[in-house]
């Protein structure tokens, strides 16, 4: 065991596990010191507490159920196409959330495509808005994440298994049995966790689609408390709230997570079959419709203005994709050293800590950086390399997720080995380790720059016209009342994301057959 | 020895040509920046007699003064909505703004001192004519309309068009106000945290009504030549909105400050406010008004609290609406 300890990747891991303290409980503290007196929550506020569990326990759920199926039928089949498939189907992950809602109102709303479809069966119409509305809403988001998250964990089971499994005449369930589930019980706790965190700080959508105030959730509460009461000490309150709700999902869910231990193999990507066709095909084709509708018609909305649209806003999206890529590299610097040490020290805690960010709401993250930085130094000056920061950590949790099980399998199957010839040190993260996350890292990496390019929020408080980005574009586009070039610089931001993910996740997926 | 002095000597010449124009900083909302909003052309239009150069930082406008208090580095705060200018006047920031509130062309009496209002305008319900063919022209017809006809607002919790509505529903209803949202309720088709993605909803059709400006139909017609979108205009009044200027007591450009606020006013300022900010301009004929929006209709009545009366009914005017939203 102490041989295999890494001592420089644990010390450089506990020093971004104190970054990440810093910048979630850090700028809360922060938040904290500067508020005057302690103020009580109203029964609104525990209303918005049990919406916001309610909603993000089904939407997790849903998502996650949903995802079981897509990425089986993604894992077994290969077809033209296919790559192509997995990286658009990440798409909705990544929209600015305003852009989101009207591509799904377009497709559900009351006039929209689905609507148009039922009345036309002789159906009734069903209304988008309420709480159906926001589980669409965050299962037309988390869906392409959980189905990521399942692939991952299905592609990194060896091919040698399948390809046992079935000389051995193992049929659908056998599979399911032997092959399957243990490999669900490993990753789907952690990506029902990732995504009841994601809900769980939602906040524009939930009421958008909530159909009023009832879908008010923790969030927004923090919103309101910061922009309209300035009430700091109340806002520092539920943030802790959220964490503690947050904390308990996770604490869950590790506690239900069991590693497969499916063995090793030759890291081979072997083709498989198995199971009904036509199953796959139907499932594959309705969730593409699902997810790609939506984009669909904000593509349609946006194709007439994206060439057009003002000189600012192209600025803007170069502006967002540097910070992007900035983003994304600083990601895995962290990711990794991170993942290490959590494996190495065998605690649960460091690697929980790597899941703070999601828990932390963006509002409370900037307003205490701003009180942090404000003391020493001029915040606006330092927005974008604070945006990039507070973007890297936020994106974490993701490379995280995906990369951590896989650096466990790594350890397990050939730590042994590895410790037997001495490859300790630098020496093991590069022969052993890096060529094998190859795959997760790029993902998270990808999902880090795509991620980066839709953020906003967390320099809402010293964005400065020098430092805007596309989203903040768009969104000055809305409220100019042009909402065709916005749709045109939403356009070119999922254009942006999407290609961004793309070249980091290809880096990553290219097949090591050596 | 000699490059060092060169160097000194650099930076020193370098110093005096900055400190020829002096800085004028100014705090802006979000939007002001943009290159069709209003910052580019009051940033040019001042930079032509001040000798100095104007530099806008946009953010959040109170909770950023109120995070930096006295170190703030603004000179001139724009932007600031009539429900914050009560917590921004306790902070003791801002100083007298030195106008003469009379000369303004506002449909209300403001006596105030310290916070300048350069535009104005009011919350109304906005339809299109195409669908909507007989819209109200009162609240009470609004209630009474059937539950399909579908209305999107903001939230009064994130949003001062939002808390606007709610205020405006006081100020006509006063005690009754929780059965009017009991009975608006059926016709939300849903709330939104900004005005952006609630217009957004009814331009795509998915509602008939939003809730927005009197002044928003003018960009349908200047811009768009769309004359489609029109403002029902109630006669029980509407709630009068405007957004103000402040000057900053301890701005180190005291001089230079006070030059911007008799600025504001002035005709260069206010007659781009219309077509760059689509709102009415607070010191400006309605003579001197572009076309698009003389042909506006116009409430015949005002409603406003002042920012004493709103902070005082604002928990019980929210809890109403909420309560009747939960029922």
């Amino acid at each position: 065991m102490a041989r295999r300890v890494q001592p420089v990747s644990t010390y450089l891991g506990a020093a971004v596990a104190a970054l990440l303290v810093l910048l979630t409980f850090g700028t809360l503290g922060a938040v904290a010191w500067r508020a005057e007196g302690l103020s009580g929550l109203r029964t609104s506020d525990w209303l918005a507490v049990r919406f916001t569990v309610l909603q993000a326990f089904l939407s997790a759920l849903i998502s996650v159920l949903l995802a079981i199926p897509v990425a089986r039928a993604l894992a077994r089949r290969s077809f033209w196409g296919r790559g192509a498939l997995i990286t658009i189907l990440g798409a909705p992950f990544i929209l600015p959330v305003i852009v989101a809602v009207l591509g799904l109102i377009a497709v559900f709303g009351r006039n929209g495509l689905f609507n148009t479809a039922l009345v036309w069966a002789g159906l009734e119409p069903v209304s988008i808005f309420g709480l159906q509305g926001v589980l669409l809403a965050h299962v037309f988001f988390n869906l392409p994440l959980a189905t990521r998250l399942l692939l991952q964990g299905w592609l990194a089971i060896p091919g040698e298994r399948f390809r046992l499994a079935s000389s051995l005449g193992f049929t659908s369930s056998d599979m399911l049995r032997h092959i399957e589930l243990p490999l669900l019980r490993q990753v789907l706790p952690g990506a029902f966790m990732v995504i009841f965190l994601i809900c769980t700080t939602s906040f524009a959508v939930a009421l958008a689609l909530g159909g009023g105030p009832r879908a008010t959730t923790i969030e927004l509460a923090i919103y309101q408390a910061f922009r309209f009461d300035f009430d700091l000490s109340k806002a520092a309150l539920l943030a802790l709230i959220q964490f503690g709700l947050c904390a308990l999902a996770a604490v869950l869910s590790l506690w239900v997570t069991t590693p497969s231990g499916q063995g090793a193999g030759l890291g081979r990507t072997v083709p498989r079959h198995g199971g009904a066709v036509w199953l796959d095909a139907v499932i594959l084709s309705l969730v593409s419709i699902f997810l790609l509708l939506p984009l669909l018609m904000i593509v349609s909305k946006g194709a007439g203005t994206i060439l057009g649209l003002p000189e600012s806003t192209y600025a803007a999206a170069w502006r967002s994709v540097w910070v992007a890529v900035a983003s994304a590299l600083l990601t895995v610097l962290l990711t990794v050293p991170l993942a290490l040490a959590a494996l190495n020290l065998r605690m649960r805690l460091v690697e929980g800590i790597g899941y703070l960010s999601i828990a932390a709401s963006p509002l409370v993250i900037g307003t205490g950086l701003f009180i942090m930085v404000y003391r020493w130094a001029d915040p606006v000056g330092l927005a974008l390399p604070i945006l990039i920061l507070v973007n890297a950590a936020m994106s974490l949790p993701f490379a995280l997720r995906a990369v951590s099980p896989a650096l466990a399998e790594i350890e397990k199957d050939y730590g042994k080995l590895a410790d037997a010839l001495g490859l300790t040190g630098m020496a093991r993260l590069r022969i052993l380790i890096l060529p094998r996350l190859r795959r997760p890292l790029g993902f998270g990496a990808g999902l880090a720059a795509a991620l980066s390019m839709g953020d906003l929020g967390v320099i809402a408080l010293f964005a400065d016209p020098e430092n805007q980005t596309l989203p903040l574009a768009l969104y000055q586009l809305m409220n100019a009342y042009r909402l065709d070039e916005a749709f045109g610089a939403a356009l070119l931001l999922l254009v942006l994301s999407l290609s961004l993910f793309w070249l980091f996740d290809r880096g990553g997926r290219a097949n090591v057959d050596a | 020895m000699k490059a060092l002095t060169l160097a000194a000597l650099t930076t020193l010449a370098a110093t005096a040509a900055a400190a020829e124009k002096t800085e004028l900083t100014v705090y802006a909302g979000d939007y002001f920046t943009s290159e069709w909003g209003p910052g580019p052309v009051i940033e040019a239009g001042f930079e032509e007699f001040c000798n100095c150069d104007l530099v806008f930082s946009t953010g959040d406008l109170l909770p950023r003064l109120l995070l930096e208090g006295e170190r703030t580095k603004a000179d001139v705060v724009i932007g600031l909505t009539s429900d914050v200018t009560a917590k921004a006047r306790a902070t003791g920031l801002f100083t007298t703004h030195g106008q003469d509130n009379d000369v303004l062309t506002l449909p209300i009496q403001l006596t105030d001192d310290t916070f300048l209002p350069f535009n104005y305008g009011h919350t109304a319900f906005i339809y299109d004519t195409t669908r909507t063919e007989t819209p109200p022209a009162s609240f009470e017809a609004l209630l009474a309309m059937p539950d399909d006809v579908k209305i999107v607002i903001q939230d009064p919790r994130t949003s001062i068009s939002g808390l606007a509505l709610v205020l405006w529903v006081q100020a006509i209803y006063g005690d009754k106000a929780q059965d009017v949202w009991a009975k608006l309720a059926p016709k939300i088709l849903t709330v939104t945290k900004d005005w952006s993605a609630s217009y957004g909803m009814f331009t795509d059709g998915e509602a008939d009504m939003v809730l927005s400006y009197t002044t928003s139909p003018a960009y349908h017609i200047i811009a768009e030549g769309d004359e489609t979108k029109s403002a029902a205009i109630f006669d029980d009044g509407h709630y009068f909105m405007t957004e103000l200027v402040g000057q900053v007591k301890t701005t180190d450009q005291p001089e230079l400050a006070q030059k911007f606020m008799d600025f504001v006013l002035s005709e260069t300022f206010q007659e781009m406010i219309p077509t760059a900010n689509w709102s009415f301009p607070a010191k400006l004929e309605e003579a001197k008004w572009p076309d698009g929006f003389k042909k506006l209709d116009l409430p015949k009545k005002a409603l406003f609290y002042s920012e004493d009366e709103a902070a005082a009914l604002r928990d019980e005017v929210l809890d109403a609406w909420l309560a009747a939203f939960s029922q």
